[in-house]
């Protein structure tokens, strides 16, 4: 029994969800190997070696996988998938893009955004935008497993000197081509990996408005979430949306301000500790699930909100 | 060009759907439901695509129970040409489904399937990816901006970094997010019109493909209720409570 574990990296560094799988794998089994695909990412090959809970790496080193495309990375994950008999990845839009086609490649039924390792072959995930939670048996003999990040701790990152094996490239088909990326760049704290997340919704009614937002949000070292509402009406980029089909945190707090609180919505962030709800609608779903919940104006709350916090002399970083 | 439109009947995104007491899943009965949301952009981003003179026919297809058909009526309402109902009474997981749909891609031999990024009642996010990946063929997933041209398609894909631009050459596979378009409402006429349009009829179980679930569903449970909180007074009270009472300030 073995787990073969696919990195998540940007070639240089690994991103830091990829530590919340292995810790998620261990639970699954101990022998962890650790697959890292990408072009000229050696760097990133030894930062995986010394993880403690990682027993090997494979390092594949080719242009093929600079930019992880899944008609490229699919084929060399299944590869090398024979000797083990899970395949597991991280449930973002990396580990939801591949892991379907390696999964179809060996003929078994993935088990994707699993929140719970019960044993090897059972696992607890969340169904219709976490109202349900199934518990499932996978009767494979290999088992493909995307797990939420956020529902795992990250694994200990130093320490661990594990092998590094260098592997071959495989063929490819090149019936696709990267053409670039446009990634949102900010001094802020990650939205997954954020303690503190403030978000905006529709209530907001412009983009210049979220900077009511923003301003609290560097003020608490905080990310920036908001709403589908907010995303489609083009208040903010689409990295920041919560929910069911956008990203789901997990922070020690959450506010949301003009959010009303579609279960959608709710999908992506009820699981977080404390949770605070500004609305003037006093109706608003959200003040269900809220652990503290103000009934105002937020363009009245929020510079109140900054000016009570400016007066306090300390803020937990 | 062909376009082949996958569309699946789940409980509607307005429900606030209930689970069954014995663990076996949630209550169907008596609940509204309608096409799964993302497969309506799928079915609009086809439709527009027509419209723009570059493609000739859509099939609408679905793999569910009699009442699945619903959601290949509303397909043809809004433009879809004809469609397909593959009959199956009984849950099928997305490596089957992927399995039956790619059967029909063998017979209808479309250049570009396109579906919804994820269907929201398991919410897996796997069929579209499983179907290309058995077709070999290329895939744009979590598609918010579709470029057709003579033999490829530029694709915005929405990632967790932001936004990232393919190019597939077709045959491909499109999965599509809620922003690639706002879908169009049947007209009244069209919706009549649609009850003409005919409707194949397959029955998955004779495909000669193994649609066997792997995955046994052991039980299904309410997520644990969070404890209800507090209204406060004002802001000052909020920050208060927030430094000294939950201290995560």
């Amino acid at each position: 029994m073995s787990v073969l574990l696919i990195a998540e990296h940007n070639n240089k560094n690994l991103k830091p969800f990829t530590l919340n799988a292995i810790s998620a794998a261990s639970k699954i089994d101990a022998e962890i190997h650790v697959l890292v695909a990408g072009s000229g990412c050696e760097s990133v090959a030894k930062e995986v070696a010394e993880v403690p809970l990682v027993k090997k790496v494979l390092h594949c080193d080719s242009p093929n996988y600079q930019n992880y495309l899944p008609e490229n990375l699919a084929p060399l994950v299944t590869k090398n998938a024979d000797k083990y008999d899970h395949i597991v990845a991280s449930a973002n839009t990396f580990g939801k893009n591949f892991m379907p086609r390696v999964a179809a490649a060996l003929d078994t039924s993935q088990v994707s955004d699993v929140i719970k390792v019960n044993s090897p072959d059972t696992f607890v995930r969340p169904i219709y935008a976490g109202n349900a939670f199934a518990t499932v048996k996978s009767n494979d003999k290999k088992r493909c497993v995307t797990i939420r990040p956020t529902s795992f701790e990250p694994a200990p990152k130093t320490g661990g000197s594990a092998q590094i094996d260098k592997i071959d490239a495989v063929d490819v088909p090149n019936f696709s081509k990267f053409v670039k990326r446009e990634e949102t760049n900010s001094e802020r704290p990650e939205l997954g990996t954020a303690r503190i997340v403030v978000s905006g919704g529709r209530g907001l009614e412009s983009g210049e408005n979220f900077k009511l937002i923003t301003d609290i949000a560097d003020k608490l070292n905080a990310a920036v979430g908001a709403s589908r509402a907010a995303v489609d009406a083009g208040y903010i980029s689409n990295d920041h949306q919560v929910g069911q089909t956008g990203k789901v945190v997990v922070p020690d707090l959450y506010i949301a301000v003009g959010i009303s609180g579609a279960i959608q919505h709710l999908a992506g962030m009820k699981e977080s500790k404390i949770i605070v709800a500004i609305n003037k609608d006093g109706e608003a779903p959200i003040f269900s699930i809220a652990d503290y919940g103000l009934e105002a104006d937020l363009f009245k709350a929020l510079p109140e909100f900054l000016s009570e916090l400016n007066k306090l002399n300390t803020i937990q970083k | 060009m062909k376009i082949l439109v996958a569309v699946k009947r789940v409980i509607d995104y307005n429900v606030q759907i209930r689970v069954k007491e014995d663990g076996s899943g949630v209550h169907t009965d008596n609940v509204k439901m309608s096409t799964n949301p993302p497969d309506d952009n799928a079915t609009e981003e086809s439709v527009k695509l027509k419209e723009s003179g570059k493609v000739k026919e859509i099939v609408a297809v679905t793999i569910g129970d009699d009442k699945a058909q619903e959601t290949v009526r509303k397909a043809l309402a809004v433009g879809a040409d004809r469609g397909i109902h593959v009959k199956s009474d009984t849950y099928i997981e997305p490596l089957g489904i992927a399995k039956i749909l790619k059967k029909v891609v063998e017979k209808e031999k479309p250049d570009m399937i396109f579906l919804g990024k994820q269907a929201i009642d398991d919410d897996c996010n796997q069929t579209g990816q499983m179907l290309a990946a058995m077709l070999n063929w290329p895939q744009a997933t979590f598609s918010s901006k579709v470029t057709l041209k003579d033999k490829s398609m530029e694709i915005v894909r929405e990632i967790d970094e932001g936004l990232e631009t393919v190019e597939v050459n077709l045959p491909a596979v499109v999965t599509c997010d809620l922003r690639l378009n706002e879908p169009r409402y049947a007209s009244l006429p069209n919706i009549m019109k649609a009850k003409k349009k005919p409707i194949d009829q397959m029955v998955a179980k004779d495909l000669g493909v193994d649609i066997t679930n792997r995955v046994q569903q052991l039980k299904v449970e309410e997520p644990p209720k969070r404890k209800a909180g507090i209204k406060v007074a004002n802001v000052a009270e909020l920050v208060s409570k927030l430094k000294n009472e939950a201290k995560v300030i």
